[in-house]
């Protein structure tokens, strides 16, 4: 990064560190902050995606829709999420290589399971075989996404469906007076309104994404916690800057790093909260109102 | 060659405790039975078990003297109480167990001896590098946190003819908060204290994913299952066993507090009584 880093064991201290944490390696590290980030990007709406799939599944009269709808609620949440976070990878890759092989390779003898192998032909590998690096970095971040996603989801659906009954029911009965569909009134209702009621629930899930991110580095995903492994642990002078044992100080950054970001979130739902209630039917949208009347 | 299901029984289900109690290495690759997993990780739960009962047992004190600081009007109890309980609450369990860790092993190795009278106990630093110690140290400071939090919001809302009862019968300072004050809250807070319980269960899995160690290949049943699906690389038979056993566990935990939530209810009209709802499943 500076010029004068070429031999940073004859630096003063501030120089070694200049040089030391603008390193190549520290660089990766800055960027795995970023990695968690884009996480909770794409998390974020998936999950709400997938939730509101499933708070409708649940609404469903149709039996079949509302059974696999609380399948897929209590099964998510009745079971240790960690659980997930490592079976839905593995297990995905798994079926997508089965697929693909049923596809590609019909005329293949062997069975897939033999002992304790998984073996599939040569053009069902996934990712595939001469992947860069690039490439399969992609696929396990993938892989990552939609295992969040659909543990999240799970929480999601549970709290857009109970938000949704929490819309006055007086609402929807006139609107359906006033002649809308069971669907117009829902839209036009029940949707605008439900998010008042979702809003702690939501804001409670998204923090405790925000703390189940660090579980990335189990996926083998090279995200902060494996950078603060890699670079903490003690260096000998083989190194280019050698130095004892510093995880802990790494792991207070990332501690640092996290407290910030669910006070942040935190901060921001408050401000939500306020900006939702405008004109609703509740204590706080009350308030708001009554606090504009006054002189 | 295949052990059979009583063999795998005699060899793993105490094997979680150590090497002294069972087959000296775990089953390996093409060797593993459907027992051998189905035992592995039943036995695991002994550590879950431990984690999460020692956890719950000392948190408990812990976070009523927490949630109390946090409510008094002193501002040397109530800010660092809440600065606790900000830290513990706001930052992942996961990077709080790699914290510690890493703090630990860097102690100075000596021992410290505490006199208990009749007999000295020595205890040595180097014990808070196991999980044992030291994952139940984290697993303690984090479950006072959150349960702290939660006998905060009980405490505030005891109910205020409650306390002016109190104090209309000359109850006062530790006898009223003893006999008026604490019964209230844990009342208040018991059915999210149930959740928590079943939350801080779940955490237990986190222990020796990769900070602490698993000395002699004895760790907890998620340990188990991560072993065998590695080995295996079949992840449709040790997840789902383990799943199943944490359901299990789940409704003895909801089963127990139940029990307690009753006792604590005890004055009300059942209808008054307010139900422990199954809301689990939040990592931290």
């Amino acid at each position: 990064m500076f010029g004068f880093c070429d031999d940073p064991s004859a630096l003063p201290q501030w120089q070694w560190f200049a040089c030391y944490l603008t390193s190549g390696t520290h660089l990766a590290f800055y960027w795995s902050f970023g990695v968690v980030m884009l996480l909770l990007a794409v998390v974020a709406p998936l999950a709400l995606a997938m939730g509101m799939l499933g708070a409708l599944a649940l609404r469903a009269r149709l039996a079949p829709v509302n059974l696999i709808g609380k399948g897929y609620v209590n099964l998510v949440r009745g079971v240790p999420d960690i659980v997930f976070f490592l079976f839905v990878p593995i297990a995905l890759g798994q079926g997508i290589e089965w697929v693909l092989h049923q596809i590609n390779c019909p005329d293949w003898d062997q069975p897939i399971r033999q002992g304790n192998d998984f073996i599939v032909c040569r053009e069902a590998k996934m990712p595939p075989v001469g992947a860069s690096a690039w490439a399969r970095n992609v696929y396990g971040f993938s892989m990552a996404v939609i295992a969040f996603a659909l543990v999240f989801g799970a929480f999601v659906a549970n709290t857009l469906y109970g938000a949704m009954r929490a819309v006055p029911k007086a609402q929807v009965e006139t609107a359906e007076a006033y002649g809308m569909t069971p669907g117009q009134a829902f839209r036009r209702v029940v949707l605008p309104q439900m998010w008042v009621y979702a809003l702690p629930g939501l804001s409670n899930i998204w923090q405790i994404l925000i703390k189940s991110t660090p579980l990335l580095f189990l996926l083998g995903i090279q995200d902060a916690v494996y950078w603060a492994r890699e670079l903490g642990g003690a260096k000998t002078s083989l190194y280019k800057y050698p130095h004892p044992d510093w995880r802990v100080w790494y792991f207070l950054v990332l501690l640092v790093f996290y407290l910030f970001l669910t006070w942040g979130s935190e901060r921001i739902f408050g401000r939500l909260t306020e900006r939702l209630s405008r004109g609703q039917a509740t204590a706080e949208g009350e308030r708001q109102r009554r606090r504009k009347a006054a002189p | 060659m295949s052990r059979t299901c009583a063999e795998s029984f005699q060899g793993y289900i105490l094997r979680p405790l150590g090497r002294d109690y069972g087959e000296n290495l775990l089953p390996r690759g093409l060797d593993i039975t459907f027992c051998d997993q189905l035992f592995l990780i039943g036995g695991g739960l002994i550590w879950n078990i431990y984690f999460a009962g020692v956890a719950i047992f000392i948190g408990f004190f812990l976070a009523t003297a927490v949630a109390v600081a946090k409510f008094s009007d002193n501002p040397l109890l109530w800010r660092p109480a809440t600065a606790f309980v900000f830290v513990f609450r706001g930052s992942p369990l996961f990077i709080q167990f790699f914290f510690f860790y890493s703090l630990f092993i860097l102690l100075p190795r000596v021992g410290v001896e505490i006199p208990l009278g009749f007999t000295t106990l020595t205890v040595h630093s180097s014990a808070l590098t196991t999980a044992q110690v030291g994952g139940l140290f984290v697993l303690i400071l984090n479950t006072t946190a959150y349960s702290a939090e939660l006998f905060y919001g009980a405490l505030r809302s005891v109910p205020k003819g409650d306390l002016e009862a109190a104090d209309a019968y000359g109850l006062s300072g530790f006898a009223k908060f003893r006999r008026i004050t604490w019964p209230n809250m844990l009342r208040l807070a018991w059915p999210s204290y149930t959740n928590e319980a079943i939350f801080l269960t779940h955490s237990t899995t986190l222990v020796f994913l990769s900070a602490f160690p698993a000395r002699q290949q004895s760790g907890e049943a998620f340990y188990y299952a991560r072993y065998f699906v590695d080995q295996t690389f079949n992840p449709f038979l040790a997840y789902p066993l383990v799943a199943l056993y944490f359901i299990v566990l789940t409704l003895a935990i909801i089963g127990l507090f139940g029990l307690v939530n009753q006792r604590l209810n005890r004055h009300l009209s059942p209808a008054a009584r307010p139900r422990l709802r199954f809301r689990p499943q939040y990592i931290r």
